[in-house]
């Protein structure tokens, strides 16, 4: 059978217009249209004393200028707390444009309109904005000692305090055999896709309805935010997300002041209106994520078996919290991993800085929680002498132990209980893969030639698949096409393939007979988005569903017409088929016309539905029950999440005369379920691990104690070329869900997460020094290893002696 | 009308055809051919030299678009990602192997970065000689200038070999 392509590394289809520039991005629509400019505040907290419009208004193309009183009704409300919680006491959000006070370098002050974008900044550029300075907060330290308060009614700067625990964890600690404690740091860096984000609109003032296409992982919650804002009937409002040239978290947010602004102004002025964010925009305005202290308590047995595990978790979520706390929750709740830990509590204080918002960046608190938990494993190791891998072998869960329920609450208000997995085969894969046990013949060759070597590992597991819910739509037409349609957007990870394959294996048809369009409100308006690795759980199986749902009814419609059980018929390659009787068949495409009785008759295939063709006078043409139509449509929503999981290993070679720190082998094993697409899954793996080896050794935003971040440029922000990314080694596992029609979990973001702490454990392996501050740079660890004062790991006292290190 | 507002008429050739656009004289290359010839395929990354997605060939050579005044292509050639492929003389086209080479070997995600390695990897591809094998080096050297978010380059620089091969083979 031709037609299963379900686990098949078929080719994408996107990249038919893609490779040929014939794309469709944000900043390709609307060449007519006006464009928005943005001042934007200098300074990273300050109270806005006056706006002088007055230089720009003779500057010719000049169409329009907007500023916070001239912002009605809802507009000028502050915008929404996207996912409110109990414990998110002090929520702060802006304007879309601010109402008085600043609160960060980047945030947006005046919207300029003008007939293009150069003259729409040569405007922007002659409005003068007074500021009276207030004290600048920066960096979660800073926020904790809470000297300066960034908004004046919540002078600790704490938004919010989260708690979890799982047990009593200070008698369980007292009791322990063994406590260590320990302190770290993780910096922040951000999504950085390569296209911006974009918005625009039209009004068409004769229908009242707009359009507004937006770069964005959630076009139908964009949709409801600016019929809300922008106080319209929904049916007045769709939204389109058109080719995304990458998101990685940051388009989730919603609505970005410039997704309501840029609609407003096109319907005020009643033209096209667009914004297309530059590159420092981008930088100064959007998101970042990652900063957080960690405090770090932890019991354990002679073996090295946890006993009791208290973390305290300082998080910085910069300015404001239109994503509530859903970051430092998923560090909270995926800090645990693969693990058995008996008594857990966790506090996470997530606080206000004068910083550009954090929010979800592929990992989403993952990272940092994957970091604290492993360096804790690496901890006990070194305290015990004990190989690190055999450590983490000693406290895995074990496979006959699933679902494995942590106590917990996850992100989506359900409880952390692990579906399924088999993380000791995970480890063993992962030792083979690296070749973990020759590591010291490594160093001693990297020693000859100079060089410092050292492995680490880090393994994690990944909420996948969140609810509440997706839906898909699948139709066949008359023409044998078959249009498929979910909600849920793309921003470059090969839905319309994936989506495509598991209709084609659902359904019986060629794949080239398949056509899917995600994120277009006018398809379906059903959705909630692209993000925690939840595309091809969520609206996979919402597909899979409905092309159920069509096939069920095509098998019902067929079996009529050849007079035979549903049960005997097979659908192939397009065609409804009795098994095992080569002739008795029906093509699909005619039992789509049938589906449909018909008066008239618009084209050949019609004929076959009209009414003097049909003879059967005994029923009404469309039976009780029924509807036209060979389509259906069903939604897929999951009790809770799917956890997905893997093991990293990362070996690194250190310059001793300049500190260069060279990733010479990284190993990954992967299991994400039941895989869809091979090829598309392994694409995921390697761009996330760029990422993780990017926030690792590269990547971080370097602001300075005024809130001036120093390096908001491509030149400065040192994102991996191709020099910079190491060579992959990839094995898989696969456990399938047991939660899902498909079996299968997410893998979107699995490839970012476990980067930072496989990097941090082989660097302090190679060096003998603790490692306690990520992202680490050449010249911090030429500091560190100057520093007398830096902390020596047990490994190198007891390998001193061998003269590894000098 | 300030003077960066003076409009000059630019006579270029884009892709084989003869192409003219009177546009202010500080306006980019790459915004011109974007929004002045409708050429959407080349992308705008960072409008400051570094990522390359706004990479295209003038008289032959890769350039940074974005770096580049409108103005200063006056009577010279130009090459864009949708110059890349060649008609096939039936109404359709045939792709560049470097094309074919990146969808073959899953060597874009999201696309937005793709036009420039294209343009960059076909022009390197097609100034050397592609009966010489094909080297890390060179592979590294013709994809290193430019920033990709999604694939983390491994299936770029397979697509480089991959599309080496199919010339070598075409002799």
């Amino acid at each position: 059978m031709t037609t299963k392509l379900f686990g098949e590394p078929v080719r994408r289809r996107e990249d038919a217009r893609l490779i040929v520039g014939k794309g469709r991005y944000l900043d390709d629509i609307g060449h007519s249209a006006l464009a928005a400019a943005f001042v934007r505040s200098p300074h990273a907290h300050a109270r806005i004393t006056d706006i002088d419009v007055e230089g720009a208004l003779d500057v010719e193309g000049l169409v329009a200028i907007y500023t916070y009183e001239d912002l009605h009704g809802a507009m000028a409300e502050p915008l929404p707390v996207l996912i409110p919680h109990p414990q998110l006491t002090a929520a702060r959000t802006g304007h879309p444009l601010a109402n008085g006070e600043v609160n960060h370098v980047g945030e947006a002050v005046v919207m300029v309109v003008a007939t293009d974008r150069y003259i729409a900044e040569d405007a922007a550029e002659r409005i003068v904005v007074s500021y009276e300075e207030l004290p600048v907060v920066v960096g979660v330290d800073a926020a904790r000692e809470a000297a300066h308060a960034v908004h004046d009614e919540i002078p600790d700067n704490v938004g919010a305090r989260h708690h979890q625990e799982t047990g009593d964890v200070e008698p369980a600690l007292a009791a322990s055999p063994h406590t260590l404690s320990f302190t770290q740091y993780i910096e922040r860096s951000a999504s950085m896709p390569m296209e911006g984000k974009g918005v625009h609109a039209r009004w068409d003032a004769d229908d009242r309805s707009l359009r507004v296409y937006s770069s964005t992982q959630a076009s139908t919650s964009v949709r409801a935010a600016i019929a809300a804002k922008l106080e319209l009937s929904l049916e007045k409002v769709e939204v389109v997300a058109p080719d995304v040239g990458g998101g990685f978290g940051v388009k989730i947010v919603h609505p970005w002041p410039e997704e309501l602004l840029v609609p407003m102004a096109a319907i005020a002025l009643g033209q096209e209106v667009k914004w297309s964010e530059d590159r420092r925009e981008h930088f100064i305005s959007s998101a970042h994520e990652r900063q957080q202290r960690q405090d770090v308590t932890v019991g354990y047995d002679d073996d090295g078996r946890i006993t009791a595990l208290d973390v305290h978790v300082w998080h910085d979520h910069g300015a404001y919290t239109p994503y509530g706390i859903i970051v430092p929750i998923i560090t909270a709740t995926q800090l645990v991993g693969p693990y058995v830990i008996p008594v857990y509590r966790v506090i996470v204080e997530s606080v206000y800085t004068n910083t550009v918002i954090v929010t979800p960046y592929r990992g989403a608190g993952r990272p940092q929680a994957c970091y604290a938990m492993e360096r804790t494993m690496d901890r006990i190791a070194d305290a015990l002498d004990l190989d690190r891998a055999v450590v983490r072998e000693r406290n895995l869960i074990q496979p006959s132990q699933f679902p494995y329920d942590q106590h917990l609450t996850f992100q989506d208000g359900r409880p952390v209980i692990y579906d399924s997995g088999d993380y000791p085969g995970l480890l063993d894969k992962l030792r083979a893969l690296v070749d973990w046990s020759s590591v010291e013949d490594l160093r001693a060759q990297a020693a000859a030639r100079g060089k410092l070597l050292g492995i680490g590992m880090a393994l994690y597991v990944e909420g996948t698949g969140p609810g509440p819910y997706e839906g898909g739509h699948v139709q066949v037409l008359g023409s044998g096409k078959v249009l498929v349609a979910t909600g849920l957007t793309s921003q470059g990870q090969g839905h319309e393939t994936s989506f495509a394959q598991i209709v084609a294996s659902e359904l019986g048809v060629p794949i080239e007979d398949v056509e899917v369009t995600t994120g277009d409100t006018r398809r379906f308006p059903y959705a909630v988005g692209t993000f925690a690795s939840r595309a091809a759980v969520m609206s996979g199986n919402a597909i899979a569903l409905a092309a159920r749902g069509v096939r069920e009814k095509a098998l019902r419609i067929a079996a009529d017409v050849l007079e035979v059980d549903p049960g005997d018929l097979e659908i192939d390659e397009g065609l409804v088929q009795v098994k095992g009787v080569p002739g008795t068949s029906i093509p699909l495409r005619t039992v789509a016309v049938l589906s449909n009785p018909l008066r008239y008759a618009f084209d050949e295939a019609a004929k076959q539905a009209t009414q003097f063709t049909t003879h059967d006078d005994t029923r009404p043409p469309v039976a009780e029950g029924d509807a036209p139509g060979l389509e259906h449509r069903d939604y897929y929503s999951p009790i809770r999440s799917t956890f997905a999981s893997g093991a990293h290993a990362a070996v690194v070679e250190i310059d001793t005369q300049t500190w260069e720190i060279d990733v010479v082998k990284y190993a990954v094993v992967h299991d994400c379920g039941n895989v869809v697409n091979p090829m598309i899954v392994e694409g995921q793996v390697h761009g996330g691990v760029a990422q993780g080896v990017a926030g690792a050794l590269y990547e971080r935003m370097a602001y300075d104690k005024d809130g001036q971040l120093q390096n908001a440029s491509f030149m400065d922000f040192l994102m991996p070329y191709a020099s910079e990314v190491p060579d992959i080694d990839i094995d898989h596992q696969q456990t399938p869900s047991p939660l899902n029609p498909l079996g299968i979990k997410g893998a979107g973001e699995a490839g970012v997460i476990p980067g930072t702490a496989a990097i941090a454990s082989a660097i302090e392996d190679a060096v003998g020094r603790r490692i306690a501050a990520m992202p680490i740079s050449p010249t911090e660890l030429y500091d560190l290893m100057r520093n007398d004062d830096t902390e020596l790991t047990e490994a190198h006292r007891r390998r001193s002696g061998t003269g590894a290190m000098a | 009308m300030t003077n960066v507002d003076i409009e000059r008429t630019v006579t270029v050739t884009v892709n084989g055809v003869p192409r003219e656009a009177t546009v202010p004289v500080r306006r980019l290359l790459s915004d011109a051919l974007r929004h002045d010839l409708g050429l959407t395929g080349t992308h705008v990354g960072c409008e400051h030299g570094v990522c390359g997605a706004c990479t295209v060939l003038v008289d032959g050579d890769p350039v940074r678009s974005c770096l580049m005044l409108a103005v200063q292509v006056d009577g010279r050639s130009v090459t864009t990602v949708e110059g890349l492929a060649r008609d096939d003389n039936r109404g359709g086209q045939v792709l560049h192997p470097v094309q074919e080479a990146f969808r073959e070997c899953h060597a874009l995600q999201c696309g937005f970065c793709t036009p420039g390695f294209l343009i960059t990897i076909a022009a390197g591809l097609e100034k050397r000689d592609n009966t010489v094998e094909l080297t890390e080096e060179e592979v590294d050297d013709m994809v290193g200038g430019n920033l990709c978010r999604c694939t983390g380059y491994a299936n770029i620089k397979k697509a480089v070999h991959h599309a080496a091969a199919t010339m070598r083979d075409a002799g």
